[in-house]
């Protein structure tokens, strides 16, 4: 591991707007090193956005820093480089390689182009311990393609770790998850969590209570609250809006657990 | 890596498969197994098909190995990258004018120039971008390194910019285009639509002879032999992994650190030099190269053998190459119009209900002998048609 | 500067040709993302029709009116049967379109030959159009160069009234841009597909006949047109008619004056890297169609 420096995530005043449309508007937040922040709002609060233009998928201004290093307007891979990795609400793993494949490939970009040139020979040594952590040993070899709906969103978050990832940006992870596969995603968030600073998108409340160390609430491209659960959860601007109706009827997209 | 604690989420997974074969694919057997199976085509192109072919026939395949050699570039370019090039021609162009530019002035000796320049130019002198070809040193590097610079020129342009898909497509085939047109226009230096032809010797050896054909013949199927390897080598290695990634997922590769836009320029690269090495052979083994060979239409069949045999192979767009070449001598001598159609019709089939080529319905075979065998599909899974977020920010 | 002029114009009507035949290609590649590369076929269908009319219709003038409606639906049939054959079964598969359609066009080249022969045939003009008309400042323009540019000009206010106010308009747009929600919404969208394809591929049988105007007619006349509608297209940039509007008259002008300044063949390369710098700039095209799912 190349350092092992734990660095806090800090936004400031980024505005995304599109032909017009202002999807985040004047967004600043910090997420302390080694936090588990979870971000919610109403469809269309503008939560991908905002991970978006930190990824460099999208342009935006403000200013976004990853400890002292600012993250707007570099190139996605550079981004990448810098120790920040994401996931995306579809898995967006590659289903014609097995699981070793995809996770070595994660773990390379560094490489050089002699690297590059030759073969794999077995399994790296940070592959075989993301495996582990994520726990698809078992698997290795199969085409990734093939895994379940669970497993896929391990793999993701498994290439995360092995990229050296050191921010981790996560989109709707347990979003058709079943309830023990929510559990061991939740707990291995936990144990990333300890050298690694986690920010969690997420519409699924109870496992927001279960989880989050803190919670960022977005409202229309804005940040309407801030806190830990019971703090956002106590707010009345927040259940104005957002949580007006049962907490457990919040917009749960997967419709499994209600 | 860090330090971990026990896997949590392997408690919620089911139980792991003991059956898979773990690692099993980089191991030794496949590696004995291809150096048989270069053993095996080494014998059948240096041993068999000189002893079972006529001086005729064999002078045919020499030319259908160089198409071979095109094809197999495209099959790492497109097949491994997802690269449409429809301009392959223009790399098998300039490498085979580079080379016949060299044959013509050593044909015309010291001094010299040749023959259609007085008759269509009215030159006095050679024109300065001739000169340097006289020179093998010059020309033979030239007609690999050619190629691969402009691949490179373009490449590195619309691949940095995001330009792909059906985009590049259309842009290599505007190439191609743009490039015979230009050849055509320039009659006096190029010789125009006839291309340059009649070209007699071969580095001081008599083309016209049987025995230097058959000498020709050997470099090429040695050269085909060696540009096999370094596909394999390179499909297989971690770089080979990494550009199926790219080819499935850009936008997902870019997210890891990695800069996708040199992942395919290093493909499509390779694949040029591929293609002007190919054009380099092409121009001894059948004595002209013109305008007529390099355009949009050749191009597009380059890629229709890479299509029959199975793209995404390695073996694939060599026999699919060589498969198509020999059906359309055969056919198109005695029955033009039919083979239009046919090749029409090929394309059709082949693309629309077998895209992985003949090789998909091989390795379908194989794998109901050989059981649940997981190894890579050879082609690629029909398109999702909603790809990933980021993908649709395209 | 009368031939500067000349060129100028010969590059609009070019430039107006190259508009009918790209209509068709940014409508279908819009919204289906297909490639459909059998739409030279279809310019060539327009050619041949009007060549057919002319055998049984003896007045130049009438047999050209009477070509306009019928290769519309000569080729808008052509290209319905595609669609309903073949294309509608890849439409996840943009890539594979362009290469199944490129051996669709193999095949009806070869038919025209089998039918037509492979030389180039001419047809004859309306006498109305074969001389020139007077315009300000002693010039003078072509008057086929001038019924071309106005057909063009035509479809062209057609196609944008019929998109904007007729119901099947608001359809194709629907579809353009968010498919599956209007899917959802009850858009019949296989229907508009195909209706669609009708109208694009009826663009370029008027194309076709247009071209009956400027030089003789053969079975392979497509190939090379097509690329360069496509190149409209890329540059053009998707789901927004003006974009081909104007790149495709930009394109026209550009190739005249180069040619007119260099040679056709240097005018075709000034084109192609004038392209690739462009795409530097904007890699979508002129104007691109921005969708954003919200999902």
């Amino acid at each position: 591991m190349s350092d092992d420096r734990l660095d806090g995530l800090s936004v400031r005043d980024v505005r995304v707007s599109f032909d017009g449309f202002t999807a985040v508007d004047g967004v600043s937040l910090e997420v302390p090193a080694g936090d588990i922040r979870f971000l919610i709002g109403p469809n269309g609060a503008g939560k991908t956005t905002l991970v978006d233009a930190i990824t460099g998928l999208v342009r935006a201004t403000g200013s976004v820093c990853f400890g002292d290093q600012e993250l707007l307007g570099r190139p996605v891979h550079r981004i990448s480089r810098l120790g920040i990795g994401r996931t995306f609400q579809t898995s967006t793993i590659f289903e014609e390689l097995s699981v070793v494949q995809n996770l070595d490939i994660a773990a390379g970009a560094r490489r050089s182009w002699a690297t590059l040139a030759r073969r794999r020979r077995g399994i790296p040594d940070e592959v075989a311990a993301a495996l582990e952590t994520v726990g698809l040993t078992g698997r290795a070899d199969q085409l990734a393609g093939t895994l379940a709906h669970g497993q896929k969103q391990w793999l993701e978050i498994g290439m995360l770790l092995v990229q050296d990832a050191r921010l981790l940006l996560l989109d709707e992870p347990v979003a058709g998850m079943s309830h023990e596969e929510r559990d061991a995603t939740g707990a291995l968030l936990e144990t990333v969590s300890r050298d690694r600073t986690v920010v969690v998108i997420e519409h699924d409340m109870d496992f927001l209570r279960r989880f989050a160390r803190s919670v960022t609430v977005l409202h229309a491209g804005k940040v309407l609250s801030e806190g830990t659960v019971a703090q956002v959860q106590a707010d009345p601007r927040v259940q104005e809006v957002y949580l007006g109706h049962p907490v457990d009827a919040g917009p749960v997209p997967s419709g499994l657990e209600a | 890596m860090t330090a971990v604690t026990p896997a949590p989420p392997s408690t919620a997974g089911a139980p792991a498969p003991a059956d898979i074969a773990p690692g099993s694919r980089s191991g030794g057997r496949s590696r004995l197994r291809a150096a048989a199976g270069f053993a095996f085509g080494a014998a059948l192109l240096f041993a068999v098909a000189p002893l079972a072919l006529s001086d005729f026939r064999l002078a045919l395949l020499a030319k259908y190995l160089c198409v071979a050699m095109v094809a197999v570039g495209i099959g790492i370019a497109w097949g491994r990258g997802g690269m449409l090039t429809l301009g392959q021609g223009v790399f098998f162009g300039l490498g085979g004018y580079a080379m016949a530019m060299h044959l013509k002035l050593a044909d015309a000796g010291p001094g010299g120039m040749p023959d259609f320049m007085q008759l269509y130019g009215q030159l006095d002198e050679l024109p300065v971008w001739w000169r340097p070809f006289a020179s093998p040193w010059f020309a033979l590097p030239a007609t690999v390194l050619l190629p691969m610079a402009v691949a490179f020129g373009l490449g590195s342009l619309v691949f940095r910019r995001r330009v792909r898909g059906a985009y590049f497509a259309i842009l290599s085939q505007a190439l191609a285009a743009a490039m015979v047109i230009l050849l055509i226009g320039q009659q006096g230096t190029t010789g125009g639509t006839n291309g340059l032809t009649d070209i007699q010797g071969f580095f001081g050896y008599d083309l016209d002879d049987p025995v230097n054909q058959r000498m020709v013949y050997f470099i090429i199927a040695g050269v085909l032999l060696a540009l096999l390897a370094l596909a394999r080598q390179l499909i297989h290695s971690r770089y080979g992994e990494l550009l199926v990634a790219v080819r499935d997922s850009e936008e997902r590769v870019r997210f890891l650190g990695y800069d996708p836009a040199s992942v395919k320029l290093v493909a499509y690269v390779v694949a040029a030099g591929m293609a002007g090495l190919a054009g380099a052979l092409f121009v001894p083994a059948v004595g002209i190269i013109s305008p007529a060979l390099i355009g949009i239409v050749p191009s597009i069949e380059f890629v229709i053998g890479v299509a029959v045999g199975g793209r995404a192979t390695l073996l694939g767009p060599v026999l699919g190459a060589v498969a198509v070449a020999w059906a359309r001598t055969a056919l198109s001598e005695r029955f033009p119009g039919t083979w239009t159609y046919l090749q029409g019709l090929l394309f059709v089939v082949v693309v629309a209900f077998l895209p992985g080529g003949l090789a998909s319905l091989w390795a379908l075979a194989r794998r109901r002998d050989a059981g649940p065998e997981q190894s890579r599909r050879g082609w690629p899974a029909p398109a999702r048609r909603r790809a990933s977020r980021a993908e649709a920010h395209r | 500067m009368t031939v500067l002029f000349g060129q100028l114009f010969t590059g609009i009507s070019i430039g107006a040709v190259l508009l009918l035949i790209a209509l068709g290609l940014a409508l279908t590649f819009g919204q289906m993302n297909v490639i459909n590369m059998a739409h030279g076929e279809f310019i060539m269908a327009g050619a041949y029709t009007t060549y057919v009319l002319q055998q049984s219709i003896t007045g130049a003038g009438l047999s050209l009116l009477v070509a306009l409606p019928v290769a519309f639906v000569v080729a808008g049939t052509m290209g319905v049967l595609l669609e309903i054959l073949l294309i509608r079964r890849l439409y996840a598969r943009p890539l594979d379109t362009l290469l199944v359609t490129w051996g669709v066009s193999l095949m009806l080249q070869q038919l025209a030959r089998d039918v037509f022969g492979s030389p180039n045939v001419q047809t004859r003009a309306p006498e109305l159009l074969t001389g020139n008309v007077a315009v300000p400042g002693g010039l003078t323009v072509a008057n086929n160069r001038l019924f071309i540019l106005a057909l063009a000009l035509a479809a062209v206010a057609a196609l944008t009234l019929a998109l904007r106010f007729t119901p099947l308009g608001r359809r194709i747009r629907a579809v353009v841009q968010n498919r599956d929600l209007a899917a959802v919404s009850g858009v019949p969208t296989a229907r508009v597909d195909r209706t669609t394809f009708f109208l694009g591929s009826g663009l370029a049988g008027l194309a076709g006949v247009a071209l009956t105007l400027l030089g003789p007619i053969g079975p392979t006349m497509g190939t090379n047109l097509i690329i360069d509608a496509f190149l409209v297209v890329v540059v053009g940039g998707i789901g927004q008619l003006k974009g081909s509007v104007i790149v495709a008259f930009a394109l026209g002008v550009l190739q005249a004056t180069g040619e007119y300044l260099t040679t056709l063949s240097v005018a075709k390369v000034i084109v192609f890297v004038a392209i690739v710098a462009f795409l530097q700039w904007r890699p979508q095209g002129l104007f691109t169609l921005r969708t954003r799912s919200l999902a």
